[in-house]
């Protein structure tokens, strides 16, 4: 193996997290830093001619190569697990850039609920209301303590929104169940399209809050704090599963790199897959010596550095350190060890299908604009006499016209799936079917996590990851809640026929929901209960950093994007503030 | 081996008419309705096409209102995925072992889609020759199966995709349902017509941008 001259950082994974912190090191010290991105460069003008459905969102381009490494997936302890042999649940990305390039550009904060879930359901409820087989804990900082990263966040992609509390004061057509921001969105509200506009306007009336969700397709030109400047969104409906041809959609390639380029400390290496980091000293204790990678060329190399971020695809994050022997792997049946613990997904459905006279010009829209309402989300409504803890956002998005993915939607009188009956029927509502959509949270349980599938094997011959996950009855009659909100809010849109949700059963790992997957080296208060502290540094190896949705405690309704970036941010400033002046254990 | 080289024999009435493009992608342009078109198959031999393109049909049914699978040349889309990477299995994780798993799980078997094909066609033998009364009980006897699965959606792609990849030929599948193909812009429409039904004329990616698009199944 040929050991490379060491650097100061190593960053495992280009994505957005990964990149962010490249960014911020690169630009805010003089350490020499290297980022690992296993998949190939990325260009804005790549996308040029990118908008092609079969290519990109049918046979993803964009994503992980499942036929070199899947996951494996089970329901329960007890089952035998089966890889995933094709792209279904969740879209890793690959190449520079990672998801980040393919994200649909939805930009919401959490609400500051979540990130206590555990004690505020508690001192609401009490534990008894909780389900037996929880896993549900506190992150240990607070929606004030990232308050100003969220801020910061913000204005790096431009995202465009209104305001629904501004320093406190509530403000009718934002989404006015937010937390305080200290500072208003960095663009105006998208415009909103037709199907979004019958959703807002039915809400209102029945005393809900409607609000346009906030969006990282930006409004109209905005130039951020790094100087980059980028186009107002036309709509185009190419973002989820595509990167945008006009770059108006912040993308880690037209916000990042063009700043990481400037600054010669920063190198990125592409196609440089890590299969170990190096590690000093006990599993339970010691130091990260740095990381080894087979090259473009196949050959197996040694990077040393002297501080290293883990910040490749959740679950790859914590198969590295279970192939790499740090930290405590979880054993469910004892409930000890944190690593591979707490693997949360989102419940994504389509509450209602709604059928209308009139055609809906849905292919004009983008991935994240769309009318919703939080008036059933996180803890914002009562429990009491539910069968039910926590909950989720209805709304009324604009992405869905693009026709391979959603041609066939009939109303439930037409029995088949194919011939002549079938076709009419779906040709005639291809404009004029949408659905609301439920996004919800998926609490955390004791028997959902990861650890190495004993007989699976990626292409290096190394064990994958395997996750055991399904639903409870928590998300089953959330999700039957909804549909119900749903059916009434779609007759007041005006639906000529609506089909309701049909229930959330198991599991699905064919089933496209979102690439939002959660957990396996979560943030926390102790070691006990966590992989790394609030800073993002990993408990027992304090020269290893880990970010992304993996450190998530359990799963949130909106999906965690934003969340990540001031994760990250906020990461970066303890970095920089505090580890390099004083290097080890920060609390 | 080298195959003998196959092509598909359709009569232009068949195919009505239309805008039909070569393997080049440029445009045959209107063909005279008495003519045949000579398509050369990457995947199916003539024989194998004959019953794609009847089984698809009857999935997607030309009618006197729209057109279908026919029309839209769906059987080429068909071909050319097959001979593609797609078509073995390039993206697809085929290690042992295989074992037939939960639905929720997805396809666990070791055929990639033209082996899939390939056997699920030998088991059609004839059927481009029966009625098509016949020809739909044949398909409700296979309604469950893999292959099936994979004609159906196969069909909607073919039907769908951009003309690139060798169906909606013409645009016939966009211009039926009323998607308009990439568009650069509707910035100016998005919130506007909303009590209309608004239909730009369709344009595909390669007039849209004005660039060279290499489909999947083309790459190495």
């Amino acid at each position: 193996m040929k050991t490379l001259p060491a650097v100061d950082v190593v960053i495992i994974g280009g994505g957005w997290t990964g990149l962010l912190m490249a960014k911020e090191l690169g630009t805010r010290t003089s350490l020499s830093i290297v980022v690992l991105e296993r998949g190939g460069p990325r260009n804005p003008s790549d996308y040029a001619t990118d908008m092609d459905e079969l290519d990109y969102a049918v046979h993803h381009r964009m994503m992980q190569d499942f036929s070199k490494e899947p996951f494996t997936i089970r329901h329960s302890t007890g089952d035998k697990a089966y890889p995933l042999r094709e792209l279904g649940n969740f879209l890793p990305g690959s190449g520079v850039g990672g998801a980040g390039e393919h994200w649909s550009g939805l930009c919401k904060r959490f609400v500051p609920n979540c990130f206590q879930a555990y004690s505020k359901t508690i001192e609401r409820y009490g534990a008894k209301k909780l389900p037996e087989d929880h896993s549900i804990q506190d992150w240990g900082l607070t929606y004030d303590d990232l308050e100003p990263y969220y801020a910061h966040a913000e204005r790096l992609l431009g995202t465009s929104g209104q305001a629904g509390n501004l320093r406190g004061k509530r403000i009718e057509g934002g989404n006015v169940f937010e937390g305080p921001r200290s500072s208003d969105f960095p663009t105006p509200p998208n415009k909103v399209p037709y199907f979004s506009s019958l959703f807002r306007d039915a809400t209102k009336p029945l005393g809900y809050h409607p609000y346009l969700n906030p969006s990282a397709t930006i409004s109209q030109v905005y130039t951020n704090t790094d100087g980059v400047t980028r186009p107002a969104c036309t709509y185009c409906g190419f973002c989820t599963a595509y990167g945008c041809m006009i770059g108006a959609k912040a993308q880690p390639s037209t916000i990042l790199l063009p700043v990481i380029k400037k600054h010669s400390n920063v190198s990125i290496r592409t196609r440089a897959s890590v299969r170990r980091i190096l590690h000093d000293g006990p599993a339970t204790n010691g130091t990260a010596r740095g990381v080894t990678y087979i090259d473009e060329s196949g050959e197996e190399v040694l990077q040393p550095a002297g501080l290293v971020f883990l910040s490749s695809f959740i679950l790859n994050n914590s198969r590295l350190l279970l192939l790499s022997g740090i930290g405590e792997p979880y054993d469910p049946a004892t409930g000890k060890g944190t690593l591979g613990r707490n693997l949360t997904h989102q419940v994504i459905v389509p509450a209602a299908m709604l059928f209308f006279e009139k055609p809906l010009n849905r292919f004009m829209g983008t991935g994240s604009v769309g009318m919703s309402i939080d008036d059933f989300d996180a803890d914002n409504f009562d429990h009491t006499n539910l069968p039910f803890l926590r909950g989720g956002i209805l709304r009324a998005l604009s992405d869905t016209g693009l026709p391979i993915r959603t041609f066939g939607i009939v109303p439930q009188a037409v029995k088949g799936k194919w011939g002549a009956d079938w076709k009419k029927a779906a040709t005639y509502n291809y404009d004029r079917a949408a659905s609301i959509n439920f996004i919800g949270e998926h609490m955390a349980y004791k028997g959902n996590y990861m650890d190495l599938d004993p007989i699976y094997k990626d292409h290096n011959g190394d064990p994958l990851i395997r996750m055991t996950i399904d639903w409870r009855d928590n998300e089953r009659r959330m999700v039957e809640f909804m549909t119900g909100k749903a059916v009434e809010i779609g007759r007041a849109m005006g639906a000529k026929e609506i089909t309701p949700y049909a229930g959330l059963k198991r599991y699905e790992g064919t089933r496209y929901q979102s690439t939002q997957i959660r957990g396996g080296t979560i943030m926390g208060i102790s070691p006990d209960v966590s992989v790394v502290n609030t800073s993002s540094q990993h408990w027992r190896v304090p020269n290893l950093f880990v970010l992304g949705g993996s450190t998530i405690p359990q799963g949130d309704s909106i999906g965690p994007t934003l969340t990540l970036m001031a994760l990250t941010l906020h990461a970066a400033d303890a970095v920089v503030n505090r580890y390099l002046k004083s290097p080890g254990k920060l609390v | 081996m080298m195959r003998r080289r196959q092509f598909l024999n359709l009569s232009v009435s068949t195919v009505g008419g239309i805008l039909v493009f070569s393997v080049e992608r440029n445009a045959f342009g209107m063909l005279p309705r008495d003519k045949t078109l000579r398509i050369p198959l990457r995947f199916f031999d003539e024989n194998e096409a004959l019953i794609v393109a009847a089984a698809t049909s009857r999935i997607f049914p030309s009618d006197e209102s729209s057109p279908g699978a026919k029309e839209a040349g769906v059987v080429v889309y068909i071909d050319r995925q097959l001979a593609g990477p797609y078509g073995r299995d390039a993206h697809r994780y085929t290690e042992p072992p295989f074992e037939d798993g939960p639905a929720e799980f997805g396809y666990q078997g070791k055929a990639s889609p033209s082996e899939v094909y390939r056997e699920g066609l030998r088991k059609l033998k004839g059927f481009e020759n029966l009625s098509t009364a016949d020809q739909d009980n044949a398909l409700k006897e296979i309604e469950s199966t893999h292959f099936f699965s994979l004609l159906h959606r196969h069909s909607i792609e073919g039907m769908f995709s951009d003309p690139i990849h060798g169906g909606n030929i013409d645009m016939v599948g966009w211009q039926m349902i009323g998607f308009p193909g990439p568009q650069m812009s509707y910035f100016d429409d998005v919130d506007k017509h909303f009590d209309e039904a608004f239909r730009p004329k369709p344009a595909n990616l390669q007039q849209i941008t004005g660039m060279k698009v290499v489909p999947s199944e083309d790459e190495k």
